[in-house]
C-alpha cells in the first residue's frame, strides 16, 4: 500500500508517499499562490496512493474539497522528526508564517508545544522580508549573514518596526551582511525563548524551510549549546508525518 | 423576532441602525455555531428562544415589570448579590460584554490595551445598542480588576445612575469585614432605589429564588459527567449564559426541565459527541454572550467541553446561600459568606482556584485544560502560568490560550486546540 501526506503552508505545498516499510516513494513541491487546492490537485493528480492525510494551514480547506483526514501541523512535525531522528524529543518547526517548539514523550507523542502568536516576528516571512529589505535573495540570505564581521542588534521583532530599523541602519552605512547577521539573531531569539519554554536539555530536530538556513541553524545551536540536527529536506517532514500518520489508520 | 419592537428600541433610545447591525450579526453567529450542531436536546428550544428574543421580548418583559413599579439593576460582575436585589423585587441582569462594538469611539475614551470585556462594555453603551443597559435603574460597578476600576470612573460619565461597589483583594477578617459593610451600604443602596425595606422574610425568598436557579444549574453539571456527554459545552455555556438575564424562576423550571431530558439520554446512552471523545475543562475569563469563539473551536475539533471554571459557570454559580437563619443580620452574613468564597483571580493569594480546577478536572472527568484569558486581563493571564505549571506538574495536560473577540486568529487557535485535542485523545 502507499500512503500519502501533503502539507498545505502559506507558501508551498509538500507531498509525500510512503511505501509499507515507511520508505519514501515520491516527494513533490509546488507553490502555494492563491489557489492552494488548485495547486494541490495537481499534486495529488500526479501520484498513486492508497490513503492520503492533510496537514498544514489549508488542512481543513483540504478536507472539506477531498474528504481526507487531517492532522495538526504539530503532530505531523513530531512524527515526521521522530521518525527520522529515533529517539528525539524535542521539536522546532519554523516556517512560512508560524514557528512551533513542540516537545515529545519517549513514544514519539505530543507532550507539549508553543506556537508563535499572530504576528509574523521569528518566522520564514520575517526573514523573507527583511532578505529583500536589504536586497539579498532569500536562497543566500544566511550565507550572507554568517559572513558578518561583527555582531550588530536589531532591537525590534517587529516586521514592521525591524523594516524601518533596517532601512536607517542601511542609511547609516551598516554593511548588509552584519545587519543580515542582527535580523538572524533576533529570529533565533525568539525561538530560542518557544523552545526553552517547552525542554531544556537534549538534541533539537528542526525542521520547516527555515532549517535550510545557515545562519539560523548556527546560531541556534549557539544561543541554547545544544545540538541541533536537521534533515536532508527539512521542508517535508511535515508532509512525511503526515504519510506515515496515513500507514497508521486503521 | 415574533413582533416589531422597533419602537420599544426607538423609546429607549437606541441607535436604530447601529442595532440592527448588531442583531445580524448575533443572529448569524447563532444559526452558524448554536443550530448547526446536531443533536440538540429539545430542551435547548427554549434558550434559543430566549436568545431569537433576547433584545425583544425579554426586554419587553423588564419594561412591563418597571411599568408595574419593580425596578431593574444591571451588573458587570458576580459579586454582586442577586438575593438582596431579588428581596426588593427587582431584576439583576447581568450586562452582556461579549463582543466589540463601536471600537473607535471606545478607544477614544480607554487605552488600547484593555481587555475586550470592558471594551464591549463601553461599546455598547457609546454605540446605542443594547437595551439592558438603557433599562437599567442602576447599574453597579465594582471594584476588582484595575481595568474595570478605573473605567468606571470614566463609564461614570457616561452612565449617570452608575453605583460603584468595593470589594476586597484578599482574604482576611478585615477583608470580609469591608464585604460585608459594602453590601450593607448596597443593600441600603437597593432600598433607596425600591423604596422596598429589605427584612429577613424578603431577604429568605430572595436567597430561594437564587438558590434554586444555582441549583438547577448545578444538576446541569451533574449530568454533563457522562460520556457519552449528553449536551455540547456550546449549549450548556448558553444555558449558564441566559442565567445572567432571564427571569429566575422560569429560567429554574427550564433548566430542570432540560435536565429531565438529559436523564432519558444518559439512561440511552445517547450523546452530542461520541463516546470517549476527548473531554476538556475551560477555566479563565468569563464568557459573556455572545463571546462562543473558543467553544466553538474546540467543539469543532472533535472534542467535548465539560465543565466551565468560569464567572459564567462554575466560579459563579459554585455554592447555595445557607437559609437556615432566622434574623436579617445572619441572613446577610450567609449572603457574604458565600460571595466571600468566589475563588476570583482579583483576589491575592487564591489558592482556591487550582484546587477548585483539580476537583472539577476529576469530576467531570476532564482529559485535559483549556486556560482562557482575554488579552490584557492581567488577573487571569497572570495566574495562568503557575496555573499551567501546576497542573502538569499533576500530569493534567493543560493548554493556555490568550485571545480577544476579533476572529483573526480563528485559524491560529484552531491548530493549537486540534494540537491539543490529538495530544489528549
Ligand atoms: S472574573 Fe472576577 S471581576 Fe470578573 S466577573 Fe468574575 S468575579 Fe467579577
Ligand atoms: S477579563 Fe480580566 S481585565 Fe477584563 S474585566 Fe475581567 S478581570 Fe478585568
Amino acid at each position: 500500500m502507499r500512503y500519502a501526506g501533503i502539507d498545505i503552508g502559506s507558501r508551498s505545498i509538500e507531498l509525500v508517499v510512503v511505501d509499507d516499510a515507511s520508505e519514501v516513494v515520491c516527494s513533490l513541491q509546488a507553490d502555494t499562490g492563491f489557489n492552494p487546492m488548485a495547486e494541490a490537485k495537481k499534486l495529488i493528480n500526479g501520484v498513486n496512493y492508497d490513503r492520503i492525510i492533510a496537514t498544514g494551514y489549508g488542512r481543513n480547506l483540504f478536507e472539506i474539497s477531498f474528504e481526507a483526514p487531517t492532522v495538526t501541523e504539530i503532530k505531523a512535525h513530531a512524527r515526521g522528526a521522530w521518525t527520522l531522528f529515533p529517539g528525539s524529543q524535542t521539536v522546532l518547526d519554523i516556517g512560512g508564517q508560524d514557528s512551533k517548539a513542540i516537545t515529545l514523550f519517549e513514544n514519539g507523542k505530543v507532550k507539549k508545544f508553543e506556537m508563535n502568536d499572530r504576528c509574523a516576528a521569528g518566522t520564514g516571512k520575517f526573514l523573507e522580508i527583511m532578505a529583500r529589505t536589504l536586497g539579498f535573495k532569500i536562497e543566500v540570505f544566511g550565507t550572507e549573514a554568517l559572513l558578518a564581521k561583527n555582531d550588530l542588534s536589531i532591537s525590534s521583532m517587529c516586521t514592521v518596526f525591524a523594516e524601518s530599523e533596517v532601512t536607517s541602519l542601511i542609511a547609516k552605512g551598516q554593511s548588509r551582511q552584519e545587519i543580515a547577521h542582527g535580523l538572524h539573531t533576533s529570529v533565533i531569539r525568539r525561538a530560542a525563548g518557544m523552545i526553552n519554554r517547552v525542554s531544556s536539555e537534549g538534541d533539537i530536530v528542526f525542521t520547516g524551510g527555515v532549517a535550510k538556513n545557515p545562519c539560523i541553524t548556527t546560531l541556534l545551536s549557539e544561543k541554547l549549546g545544544r545540538n541541533v540536527r536537521i534533515p536532508d529536506e527539512p521542508e517535508f517532514v511535515g508532509a512525511f508525518g503526515a504519510a506515515l500518520l496515513a500507514s497508521e489508520i486503521d | 423576532m415574533s413582533e416589531d419592537y422597533t419602537s420599544m428600541w426607538e423609546g429607549l433610545g437606541l441607535d436604530l441602525a447601529g442595532h440592527d447591525a448588531l442583531l445580524e450579526v448575533l443572529g448569524n453567529g447563532y444559526q452558524d455555531i448554536y443550530l448547526a450542531q446536531k443533536d440538540r436536546p429539545e430542551g435547548m428550544g427554549y434558550f434559543d428562544f430566549v436568545m431569537s428574543e433576547v433584545h425583544g421580548l425579554r426586554i419587553k418583559e423588564l419594561l412591563d415589570e418597571k411599568a408595574a413599579g419593580r425596578k431593574v439593576i444591571g451588573s458587570f460582575c458576580v459579586f454582586v448579590p442577586e438575593e438582596i436585589v431579588q428581596a426588593a423585587d427587582a431584576t439583576l441582569v447581568g450586562l452582556c460584554t461579549g463582543a466589540d462594538f463601536a471600537m473607535d469611539e471606545v478607544e477614544k475614551l480607554l487605552p488600547r490595551n484593555t481587555c475586550s470585556l470592558i471594551k464591549s462594555a463601553f461599546g455598547f453603551k457609546l454605540g446605542k445598542v443594547c437595551p439592558y443597559l438603557e433599562t437599567s435603574d442602576m447599574i453597579v460597578g465594582e471594584n476588582t480588576c484595575d481595568g474595570k476600576k478605573k473605567s468606571y470612573e470614566t463609564l461614570s460619565t457616561l452612565v449617570p445612575n452608575l453605583y460603584v461597589m468595593d470589594l476586597p483583594q484578599v482574604k482576611s477578617a478585615e477583608a470580609r469585614a469591608l464585604m460585608k459593610a459594602e453590601y450593607l451600604r448596597f443593600k441600603g443602596a437597593v432600598e433607596d432605589l425600591t423604596g422596598i425595606t429589605i427584612d429577613a422574610a424578603r431577604l429568605k425568598k430572595g436567597i430561594e429564588i437564587v438558590n434554586n436557579k444555582r441549583k438547577a444549574i448545578y444538576r446541569l453539571s451533574n449530568l454533563r459527567k457522562a460520556d457519552p456527554a449528553p449536551i455540547s459545552g456550546l449549549d450548556a455555556l448558553l444555558a449558564n449564559q441566559i442565567f445572567f438575564y432571564d427571569n429566575p424562576v422560569r429560567f429554574t423550571e427550564s433548566v430542570n426541565k432540560m435536565c429531565d431530558e438529559l436523564e432519558k439520554r444518559i439512561e440511552k446512552k445517547e450523546g452530542v459527541f461520541p463516546e470517549k471523545a476527548p473531554r476538556i475543562l475551560i477555566s479563565g475569563c468569563p464568557m459573556a454572550v455572545p463571546n462562543w469563539k473558543l467553544p466553538w473551536i474546540i467543539e469543532t475539533s472533535g472534542a467535548v467541553i465539560v465543565g466551565e471554571e468560569s464567572c459564567v459557570g462554575e466560579r459563579g454559580t459554585r455554592n447555595l446561600t445557607d437559609d437556615n437563619w432566622d434574623t436579617e443580620e445572619e441572613l446577610m452574613e450567609a449572603i457574604v459568606d458565600r460571595y466571600f468564597k468566589v475563588d476570583c483571580a482579583i483576589f491575592t493569594p487564591n489558592p482556591d482556584r487550582l484546587e477548585h480546577i483539580e476537583e472539577m478536572v476529576k469530576t467531570c472527568k476532564a482529559d485535559g485544560v483549556i486556560h482562557y484569558g482575554l488579552q490584557f486581563c492581567q488577573p487571569y493571564l497572570m495566574e495562568s502560568i503557575p496555573l499551567e505549571k501546576a497542573l502538569e506538574e499533576k500530569n493534567i495536560p493543560t493548554l493556555r490560550i490568550e485571545t480577544d473577540y476579533s476572529m483573526e486568529d480563528v485559524g491560529q487557535l484552531k491548530t493549537r486546540v486540534e494540537a491539543f485535542v490529538e495530544m489528549i485523545k
